[in-house]
């Protein structure tokens, strides 16, 4: 990243350019929502690889990617196509991140474009200069593990890009709603929440407040941090509005029923009132966020909203430390690993129609299975994809070569020697809270 | 300077002890135990003999500590088998009556019995037990002595427990290398019923466990007949060795902290509690998480119930068990065993105490003597059945020989 410290540079006079992006369908209907609401004096655009859906949306700033591989028809669900095709047309991708200081890219993730150009825009607007914040949503559960499995694929590469990931998993989103409510009010609830996580980053970079949130500040708590995000709002009125509002806040399934506080590393709080909103609100709301998270480093945003007379609202963005894009030795092997995925996607989804069974996505293992065997010459590739000296390389050759990986190798203690005890291929030697899972922290 | 009077020994060779109980056959027929041997077990894992050295040592040391103890000679043992190879299942065998008047006797019985244990086994699997259930006469169910009833067609129903011929041998022969007769082999886990239940119970139905050191068995009794038997290989070793794998601890060491502080379930008051561990010279070594220590015995003792629970759910035995679960061995000790039993099976569940057996106290109340009781039990009532053919014999033999000449 060679552009660190063009964020400093917008003079005082210039109010800070903030573009919203939506990418992809489930984008386009993202930033459709958001510009019906107070967010619409904001630069929008929309991106797609789509033709039809494109000029459906009635933000005037289009950009169609993959004209020449897709022909305007859409990627169909194949996250390799929507990175192709972002690739394709860097220039005008380039162009739309130019003269931004901090970007939204809206999608949904699980799809093709969105999916797959995501990261790639992310990492242009990055490269302009412009502090990136995805916001995405994750699919449900009922759309299959396939879309799942691109999801968690294209969470991982946008966290690589982006300098911050806000992510609300649609299935999370379901726990907030009735059972019995429709999918189109589902979808418009996630809206609302993303729109107002959007809502709260904007306001407290620009409106006037009791307490200013300076970019400067946002950009010193997520630049570089390629962090995951949780984010949730609350509203509350009456005497008891503070507490009453941080409670729905801890009580939230969006995050994990207050269990992300303590993991968060960076906390920020942009709290709206009325004109009525005393200091004693944000006191007491930003007391017990404390206690809730020790650990965390907190933001603070008042502001002033007419519309909020005798409410108060909270939004909380928790953010949690990802890997950062500096680590490359590891990130290289790990995108490298990544990127056979899409290309392979075609080959693996046949195979998967005929033989069902490897479709299926399988739970997460605590055991890690073997690094894949590589040959010397594999091993040379890997390891002069990594930057740095020679000497630095004969050192992780070294390294290499020792072949220590950090597997959790189960011994069977005591009944090493015996015939294991197999019952229904469990192997009842191995002791049970392995096998289930049991955590014991 | 040894008693005359004919001693019944049941000795059951377990994975963490090895015990002999001697007891003798008092007026009333019931047996009273005289002595106990036991010597600790090194020579065995999950109920088989790996280390037949070892284990010869200490069969030797429990027989001669029963033999001090009770002040007899031990010339014969009821021997207990147990092990992963063990398996019981349900079978029928019939038998057409042939006589004149279709009068079932004796030996239409005994023929119907013979080709239910006409089985489809391995070759090398050995029947250790043939139990009959109930017999049916010309289809009619139910009849539990069908002898002098008039029908055509007998049929047995019988619960066959067997298991693999060469690995039941070794037992044996460790056991003659003694110079001891094994007068008969028998599976612990119908010892242990044996000696547990009255017959209500059994009439009820119950379900006994007996937590062993290196295997379960578990025994169903439904309408007055064993019902289901089977072995488990998993027992107390296992939530030893779980314990030393998860807490990182030796082997001696998590199985002292599992008898001393462990229990089957995890309650509240024990979150965030720990365990202070001593070295040899007291000096404080390591710091032992309770809440885990019981997690980890709580979710493998739960698998071994569900486990149990879940065969006997398909078997379609689990409603069948009105008097409940009873547990026995060694891991019957463990802290709220019952109430973790109770909720595995939805049933009432108690640690149960050898029943209609006198005798020494402090043995009969130790849950760990039951499979041995419950052989010398098993012993009393062959040597009864030995007895009374005995003394029938010249009665039984004039009337076959009349038989065969009415046929002729």
């Amino acid at each position: 990243m060679t552009t660190e410290h063009k964020i400093e540079s917008p003079p005082a006079s210039k109010p800070l350019a903030v573009k919203i992006v939506g990418l992809g369908c489930a984008g386009i209907h993202m930033a459709e929502f958001m510009i019906q609401t107070d967010l619409r004096d904001l630069a929008f655009a929309v991106v797609h690889s789509d033709a039809r859906a494109l000029a459906a949306s009635t933000i005037p700033n289009k950009c169609l990617i993959g004209t020449q591989i897709l022909h305007g028809l859409g990627a169909g669900g194949d996250p390799a196509l929507g990175q192709a095709s972002a690739e394709e047309d860097l220039q005008p991708l380039r162009s739309l991140c130019e003269e931004t200081d901090l970007m939204f890219i809206l999608t949904g993730l699980g799809g093709g474009t969105g999916t797959g150009a995501a990261p790639a825009l992310a990492r242009l607007a990055g490269e302009s200069g412009a502090l990136v914040l995805a916001v995405v949503t994750l699919p449900f559960e009922f759309e299959g593990a396939r879309r799942q499995q691109q999801a968690r694929w294209g969470l991982q590469r946008l966290q690589a890009a982006a300098d911050g990931v806000l992510c609300l998993p649609h299935q999370r989103m379901a726990k907030l709603l009735e059972e019995r409510s429709s999918a189109l009010e589902a979808f418009k609830a996630t809206h609302e929440h993303l729109a107002q996580g959007v809502r709260s980053i904007w306001q407290m970079l620009t409106k006037f407040g009791l307490l200013n949130v300076e970019f400067a500040d946002l950009c010193s708590v997520l630049r570089g941090r390629h962090c995951e995000s949780a984010f949730a709002c609350a509203q509350a009125a009456g005497e008891e509005r503070a507490r009453l509002a941080v409670e729905t806040l801890a009580a939230s399934p969006l995050l994990e029923e207050g269990k992300l506080f303590s993991e968060a590393e960076a906390v920020l709080v942009s709290v709206v009132g009325g004109p009525d909103l005393t200091l004693a609100d944000v006191n007491g709301v930003m007391q017990r966020m404390n206690q809730q998270a020790e650990q965390a480093r907190f933001m603070v945003g008042a502001i002033i909203d007419d519309g909020f007379q005798g409410r108060l609202g909270v939004t909380v963005i928790l953010a949690r430390r990802g890997q950062p894009r500096k680590e490359t030795a590891f990130e290289n092997r790990g995108a490298s690993a990544l990127e056979v995925f899409p290309a392979g996607l075609g080959g693996p989804e046949i195979e998967n129609q005929f033989f069902g069974v490897a479709a299926q996505h399988r739970p997460a293992s605590r055991f890690v299975p073997p690094a894949p065997k590589l040959s010397p010459e594999q091993t040379r590739r890997l390891l002069e994809q990594r930057p740095g000296s020679a000497a630095r390389r004969r050192k992780s050759i070294a390294l290499w070569s020792q072949g220590q990986l950090p597997l959790e190798i189960v011994s069977r203690g005591r009944f090493e020697q015996s015939e294991p005890t197999l019952h229904q291929g469990e192997d009842l030697d191995v002791p049970t809270y392995i096998r289930r899972g049991v955590s014991l922290n | 300077m040894f008693k005359s009077s004919p001693i019944i020994v049941g000795l059951d060779l377990g994975t963490s002890k090895i015990c002999a109980v001697v007891a003798e056959i008092n007026e009333a027929g019931a047996i009273n135990v005289i002595g106990v041997g036991q010597a600790k077990s090194r020579g065995i894992r999950k109920g088989e003999i790996v280390d037949a050295n070892a284990c010869g040592e200490d069969i030797r040391n429990a027989i001669v500590d029963a033999e001090q103890n009770a002040d007899v000679e031990i010339r014969s043992v009821f021997l207990g088998v147990t092990g992963g190879h063990i398996q019981g299942f349900n079978n029928r065998g019939f038998h057409p009556v042939v006589s004149d008047d279709r009068e079932i006797t004796e030996d239409d019985i005994q023929d119907a019995i013979k080709n239910a244990k006409a089985i489809n086994l391995p070759a090398e699997n050995h029947v250790v037990h043939v139990i009959r259930q109930h017999f049916l006469v010309d289809g009619q169910d139910g009849i539990i002595n069908p002898v002098g009833m008039f029908g055509s067609r007998v049929e047995v129903d019988v619960h066959v427990v067997h298991g693999n011929f060469h690995r039941l041998q070794n037992p044996i022969r460790a056991v003659k290398s003694f110079q001891i007769e094994v007068e008969a082999i028998v599976f612990t886990g119908l010892a242990s019923a044996l000696a547990l239940l009255e017959n209500q119970q059994k009439e009820l139905g119950a379900l006994v466990i007996d937590l062993g050191g290196g295997t379960t068995e578990y025994v169903v009794y439904a309408g007055g007949v064993i019902k289901h038997t089977g072995v488990l290989a998993v027992g107390g070793d296992h939530v030893s060795n779980d314990l030393a794998y998860g807490l990182k601890l030796p082997l001696g060491r998590a199985e002292q902290l599992k008898i001393e502080h462990g229990s089957a379930l995890v309650d509240r008051s024990v979150r965030g509690r720990t365990l202070q561990l001593t070295n040899s010279v007291g000096l404080p070594e390591k710091e032992v998480n309770l809440e885990h220590l019981r997690r980890i015995m709580s979710v493998r003792l739960e698998e071994i119930f569900r486990l149990i629970a879940d065969e006997l759910e398909s078997a379609g035995l689990l409603d069948y068990l009105r008097s409940g679960v009873v547990l026995c061995g060694g891991g019957s000790r463990i802290a709220e065993i019952e109430k973790l039993a109770a909720q595995a099976f939805g049933l009432p569940a108690s640690v149960g105490k050898a029943s209609s057996v006198s005798g020494l106290k402090s043995t009969l109340d130790q849950p760990e003597f039951t499979a041995a009781i419950g052989l010398a039990k098993f012993g009393s009532f062959e040597q009864r059945k030995r007895i009374e053919s005995r003394s029938t014999l010249s009665l039984g033999l004039r009337s076959t020989l009349s038989q065969l000449f009415r046929r002729g």
